[in-house]
């Protein structure tokens, strides 16, 4: 009776790392049967731009609020000690370092992981799949490697847009909402923006990020169970897995590159 | 017909399935199944819904494993084939799935064209011309820009026919082709079917559960039930069985040797516990 409960975790634990093995063997399966985007790049292309072209509304929309926003809380409290000008540096090293790649790795599992995911546990579901194996063709390397490497190129560039339109958005709020300098505004930045500390960490980061997610999104897809059901919540996996995986690789990240730990 | 008349020089049997068992010690989905398939035939496994006839096509295919027993195609034993040899033979084989699995986000000429561009390097007027000439075969030679969420059904399966004979298979597998189909569809389809098999000498196996439609189309036919076969031989020889199963499987009766009744307890004692005691 006292083992029952402990029973329990036991088999969740077991669950959760067979699970974290097999999707570990799938990522090495999409690894070596990636030829096939090589030798075909126009599946590739395809892909990217549904995963990475239709999410630029998404990016650029979130990446101007989160920016003005920024720009509004961090000038209050700056401007408290007089110095209301660093706010360009202050806006520019949070969305570098940290809100950029993070925000636009949610944003991308929720926009595109998450259609990812249905689209290939649908094509499970209607034995799409199937057929293929059935046609003596690798489903990987045709369905699986192309949505993945898409993901893996667009996310970097999603979180660099997501940057520069954070940027510009406290640029609208410090300058011309709050009166702050503009010559200031963008000296601060440059002066205490690191191109390899900052800018290239955080690039690193959203690369790590868009493996990350675009692996949950195909392995999930690929692993549904193939019913209407199955595919939801293989959807909604997508979604919470890759945001809780994409903070918790944040914070070793961040620890890793910033503080030298 | 064909059955009789066959003067191919090649071995004779194009599939044989020996003493297949497939599923768990206690949970057996397929029982000792033994079934041969004749070059040139189109052969129906016929059963009741959720009675492994699925399941033997996906053994024939190599998409599942048998626990026990052989299963030979083309003189290969399929089990034993590793992935590249696998692969190697599905090139051979076409299949039908029970809802056409077209490529949901292809048109109807780059689906039939998949296996073309993934498997040869032909120009692409070589493809285009026999994507045409397959899709004029199953009539649709006029659909080939329209894409698979515009198609009926039936105009679905027959593009997902015309898919399965793209690279002339020897041996084409049909997983239920007449499920949800109008009558004015069914009859194309199962006519196609015959049609195809004579015109391009290949091998035909149908599972369905259908017995009117491939009763008229088929030369041979086996009955499963219960993971098991319960009869096997030509058409006629099945029309005039005598056994109660393929009576009521053929009529369409309510209960028989199947029972109506899904197996339970006493009635009585459900709706009035304690009452037998």
């Amino acid at each position: 009776m006292l083992l029952q409960p402990l029973a329990g975790i036991g088999g969740k634990a077991n669950g959760l790392f067979s699970r974290v093995g097999l999707a570990g063997r799938f990522l090495l399966e999409t690894v070596y049967y990636s030829g096939m985007c090589l030798r075909r790049p126009r599946l590739v292309i395809k892909e990217i731009y549904f995963v990475g072209v239709l999410s630029l509304a998404i990016i650029v929309v979130s990446g101007l609020f989160v920016g003005m926003v920024l720009g509004l809380q961090m000038y209050d409290t700056l401007d408290r000690f007089g110095s209301g000008e660093v706010v360009g540096m202050v806006v520019a090293l949070s969305l570098v370092r940290e809100l950029g790649p993070v925000l636009s790795a949610i944003l991308f599992a929720s926009r595109a992981g998450s259609a990812v995911t249905a689209e290939i546990g649908l094509m499970r579901a209607t034995e799409q799949i199937s057929a293929m194996e059935m046609m003596a063709i690798q489903p990987i390397a045709r369905v699986v490697t192309p949505r993945f490497w898409a993901g893996v190129i667009s996310l970097p560039l999603l979180t660099s847009i997501f940057n520069v339109t954070g940027i510009l958005g406290g640029y609208l709020v410090a300058v011309n909402l709050l009166g702050v300098d503009g010559g200031m505004f963008w000296s601060e930045m440059q002066d205490s923006v690191d191109f390899r500390l900052d800018i290239m960490n955080g690039f690193d980061k959203s690369v790590i990020f868009a493996i990350a997610v675009s692996l949950v999104a195909v392995f999930e897809g690929y692993h549904a169970t193939a019913t209407a059901e199955g595919v939801s919540r293989a959807t909604t996996r997508t979604v919470v897995i890759s945001a809780l995986l994409v903070l918790g690789l944040d914070f070793v990240l961040t620890a890793f590159m910033f503080r030298g730990i | 017909m064909s059955a009789d008349s066959s003067q191919s020089l090649l071995p004779d049997l194009l599939v044989e399935i020996r003493s297949v068992s497939f599923g768990y010690e206690n949970n057996l989905v397929l029982r000792n199944i033994d079934l041969t398939v004749r070059r040139g035939q189109v052969v129906a496994i016929l059963g009741p819904s959720g009675c492994g006839k699925t399941t033997l096509l996906r053994l024939i295919g190599g998409q599942l494993k048998p626990s026990r027993g052989e299963v030979m195609v083309d003189g290969l034993a399929v089990p034993q084939l590793d992935r590249d040899d696998l692969f190697q033979l599905r090139r051979k084989m076409g299949m039908l799935f029970q809802f056409g699995a077209l490529f949901t986000d292809l048109s109807v000429f780059e689906n039939v064209a998949f296996q073309m561009r993934e498997h040869t390097d032909l120009p692409e007027e070589m493809i285009t011309d026999l994507v045409l000439m397959k899709l004029h075969a199953v009539g649709l030679r006029g659909a080939h820009e329209l894409m698979p969420a515009e198609l009926s059904g039936g105009m679905a399966r027959r593009v997902a026919l015309a898919r399965a004979i793209a690279l002339d298979p020897m041996l084409i597998l049909y997983d239920e082709p007449f499920a949800g189909l109008d009558p004015i569809s069914l009859g194309v389809v199962s006519k196609l079917i015959r049609t195809l098999n004579d015109a391009l000498g290949t091998t035909s196996v149908i599972v369905t559960h259908d017995v009117a439609t491939s009763l008229d189309i088929v030369d041979y036919v086996y009955l499963i039930s219960d993971g098991r076969v319960v009869a096997h031989g030509r058409v006629e020889e099945i029309r005039a069985s005598s056994d109660p199963f393929v009576q009521q499987f053929i009529k369409g009766e309510a209960d028989g040797p199947v029972a109506f009744h899904y197996p339970t307890g006493d009635y009585a004692s459900m709706i009035f516990p304690g009452h037998g005691d």
